[in-house]
């Protein structure tokens, strides 16, 4: 629990273009394919700095998921570095990358990924059950979530008794109710029809510019992608800017 | 939230918690009617068996089958004996003669043996306590003969002859037989053998000072049947007792092992048997010893025949005995088999609920949930599932025992004399001993068509089944469940600790 906290927190708080929240090297990731290695990221430098706005694109198996895992702490990179709040997320414990990623990080899906048995608010509490808050403060940060994605009255419903575009709003809810430095989104309107994808583009740029996140995004639309100040192209696992 | 998401999981996923929980349920049910069942075979085994061998006994000692050369009087081994009517046997008037004659003689498969076998098997190592008894038949005539020279010569011999029915020898004449089974016993060691397992009704039991009197303690069925009182009078061998107390068996439905208890050397004196005993019951220092002490008790006397209680509960036969084979085997293997089914189903169920929910555990691992979380989780689902079918499980054993309860089937328990095994004789001596249980042959003695006390093959005690609970079955049925749950929650949590947070991103197929 050693975190450079005053750091990040300092990030967070002030504008500050120029602090770097991602900083990869030489970054590798290599899948066992049938009995075969499939280097699914090859990346030699790649820097993100705090607060910006990015959308990745490329063609599918191109290692967009992949980065994404790497960047949210999910899995370790097979080589490289990946120094993100002053830590290398290469050579962490999986414990200790549970803490990063409950603190730190939100995700957003594709498919929501909503608990199908728990109801909006309680979806939302999820991501603070991890963090110590009490019961009375995760209801109340749950239903602010909630209030904040449009979605106040519908705290008790089941993910079933919402549209699609209602459910990753939930998803984003839960994603931003712990205050996390960096939101991830893997194609988050791709399950979405046209509506709903830009309710939820708004939504989301909303956030980032209200909370000063660093918001990396997949995405196969490019008038989404539009928006990012940063596009950035995956294919066979390399990465290069498309500005 | 642990209790939010376990509550919305299980009511969600309602299909799988309820065949969980139905199949834990049977098993569970399953466990308690036949652990219940089988308690209450053991319980009925036993007050067969202590109605007959006495509580406390330990194992039994009897002679070996003598061989028919050594037996009485040319009748079948310690049968019946013969009668023989002098010629002052009867009172005579208008030519016909008043007969009465009272006999006393081993019961039917008792060999006697001598009494100082009683002290060497008092002597061997752990033998806690030694009882010796005299198992005997009483078999008094009485009836009226047309002319004393025809004098009849009866001889009988029990199994093989046909009993004599009343009239049967010939114009003018009527008699009846009548038998019953006398015990004799050393008062002084009342603690041990037949007498221990009875409950005084009425009078006292035997004393020490009652060696050598003529004193009879009845058993309260005979007594019954027989209209015999404290303070009244029974014959024995010819000679009149005074009765001093009626007992009966502990077990109500049971008669105890004899019809008259009397002073063991007055019963000697009295059948010719000074010296003699039947039967040795025999307590053993702690329950570890006993096949100790029966191997040094086959050592030492070879000539005897050494019982257990475990020898002597598979001497119980009759329906009890089919019940309680079918408990142990059936039931028993029924209930492990559908335990283990039972368990099989929720580790299998965990796991393929696990499997469908990978993303759900991907997903909670990704906003960081830490493995031992989400471990937690998926056993708190298993043992709750668990628990819940535990919870049936006891409720529908309860209410099964209780049925078997409210029904109370009676079963017929017998104490077989059987032609082989190595308890043959005592349970020889058994079946003789307890001819006042309903539904003996020979019972209630001297009716035509009657047989004697030594006929009886197998005394059958009809016995009502209990299926006590006990505490412990009930806490031991919940325990089994709460294992199966966690073993499926151990299975199921720790597969789902090994899935990567990045099955989140993987998409559906
Ligand atoms: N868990 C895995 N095991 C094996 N190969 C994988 C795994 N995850 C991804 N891959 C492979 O890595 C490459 C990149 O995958 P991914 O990052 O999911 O691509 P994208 O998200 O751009 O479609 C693909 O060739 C894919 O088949
Ligand atoms: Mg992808």
């Amino acid at each position: 629990m050693s975190l450079n906290q005053n750091s990040t927190v300092a990030t967070n708080s002030i504008p500050e273009r120029e602090s770097v929240m991602y900083q990869l090297t030489s970054v590798t990731k290599n899948y066992a394919h049938k009995g075969k290695t499939v280097r699914a990221l090859d990346v030699a430098e790649l820097s993100i700095p705090a607060g910006q706005m990015v959308a990745i694109q490329g063609p599918t198996g191109g290692g967009k998921s992949t980065l994404l895992q790497m960047l949210g702490a999910l899995d370790r990179p097979t080589s490289g570095s990946i120094t993100f709040g002053g830590k290398d997320l290469a050579t962490l414990r999986s414990a200790q990358l549970g803490t990063i990623r409950a603190e730190k990080i939100g995700f957003i899906f594709q498919n929501f990924n909503l608990i199908p048995t728990l109801n909006a608010a309680q979806n939302v509490e999820t991501a603070l059950a991890v963090n110590g808050v009490d019961k009375a403060g995760r209801k109340e940060r749950a239903l602010e979530a909630l209030a904040a994605v449009g979605l106040a009255d519908r705290a008790d419903h089941l993910p079933s008794e919402l549209s699609g575009g209602q459910q990753q709003r939930v998803a984003i809810a839960r994603a931003l109710v712990k205050n996390p430095q960096v939101l991830l989104a893997d194609e988050p309107t791709g399950n979405l029809d046209e509506a709903m994808r830009d309710e939820v583009m708004e939504l989301l740029e909303r956030q980032w510019r209200e909370k000063n996140l660093t918001l990396i995004m997949v995405t196969h639309d490019s008038a989404v992608a539009r928006r990012a100040q940063r596009r950035l192209r995956i294919a066979h696992g390399k990465v290069t800017e498309a500005k | 939230m642990y209790f939010t998401y376990l509550r919305r999981e299980l009511a969600g996923r309602r299909r799988q918690t309820i065949i969980v929980a139905v199949g834990m349920a049977l098993a569970i049910a399953l466990v308690i009617v036949v652990n219940s069942i089988s308690s209450g075979i053991k319980d009925a085994q036993a007050s067969v068996l202590s109605s007959v061998y006495g509580v406390g006994t330990d194992i039994t000692v009897t002679q070996k089958a003598a061989a028919p050369t050594q037996g009485q009087a040319g009748a079948g081994p310690g049968g019946g004996g013969q009668f023989d009517f002098g010629q002052d046997a009867g009172t005579s008037s208008g030519g016909t003669t008043a007969i009465s004659q009272s006999r006393l003689s081993t019961s039917r498969g008792s060999t006697a043996f001598a009494d100082t076998t009683l002290s060497t098997i008092k002597n061997v190592n752990h033998v806690s306590g030694a009882a010796g008894t005299l198992e005997l038949t009483n078999i008094s005539f009485s009836g009226t003969l047309p002319d004393r020279s025809q004098r009849p010569s009866q001889s009988q011999s029990g199994g093989t002859s046909t009993p004599p029915a009343s009239g049967a020898a010939g114009g003018g004449s009527s008699f009846s037989v009548d038998s019953f089974s006398v015990t004799g016993l050393d008062p002084a060691a009342d603690a041990l053998g037949p007498l221990s397992s009875v409950t005084l009704k009425s009078g006292r039991t035997l004393a020490a000072s009652d060696d050598g009197t003529n004193v009879a303690v009845v058993d309260a069925t005979y007594a019954t049947s027989k209209s015999l009182a404290v303070d009244g009078s029974i014959t024995i061998g010819g000679t009149a007792f005074k009765i001093v107390g009626i007992v009966s068996s502990t077990s109500t439905d049971a008669s105890t092992a004899t019809n008259v208890y009397i002073p063991l050397d007055t019963a000697q004196k009295l059948s010719n048997m000074t010296g003699k005993i039947t039967n040795v019951y025999v307590k053993a220092d702690s329950s570890a010893n006993i096949s100790t002490i029966k191997a040094d008790l086959q050592k030492q006397l070879p000539d005897t025949t050494v019982a257990t209680q475990e020898d002597l509960a598979s001497s119980v036969s009759g329906s009890l005995s089919t019940t309680a084979s079918l408990v142990s085997n059936l039931g028993l293997w029924l209930s492990i088999g559908l335990l283990v089914a039972a368990f099989a189903l929720a580790v299998l169920f965990t796991i393929s609920g696990v499997s469908r929910r990978t993303r759900e555990f991907g997903t909670l691992k990704a906003i960081g949930w830490s493995n031992w979380r989400i471990t937690r989780q998926v056993a708190g689902e298993s043992l709750v599932q668990g628990l819940i079918g535990g919870a049936c499980g006891v409720a529908l054993g309860l209410l099964a025992t209780l049925a078997i309860n409210i029904a109370s089937p009676t079963l017929a328990a017998g104490v077989s004399s059987g032609t082989s095994g190595p308890f043959q004789r005592s349970g020889a001596a058994a079946s003789a001993g307890s001819p006042g249980a309903p539904g003996a042959s020979g019972l209630a003695g001297g009716p035509p068509g009657g047989g004697f006390g030594g006929q009886a093959k197998e005394a059958v005690t009809n016995i009502v089944l209990h299926a006590p609970l006990s505490l412990w079955i009930i806490l031991g049925a919940v325990a089994l469940s709460v294992v199966g749950g966690l073993l499926a929650g151990a299975i199921g949590g720790w597969r789902a600790a090994r899935l990567s947070p990045s099955e989140a991103l993987r998409s559906v197929a």
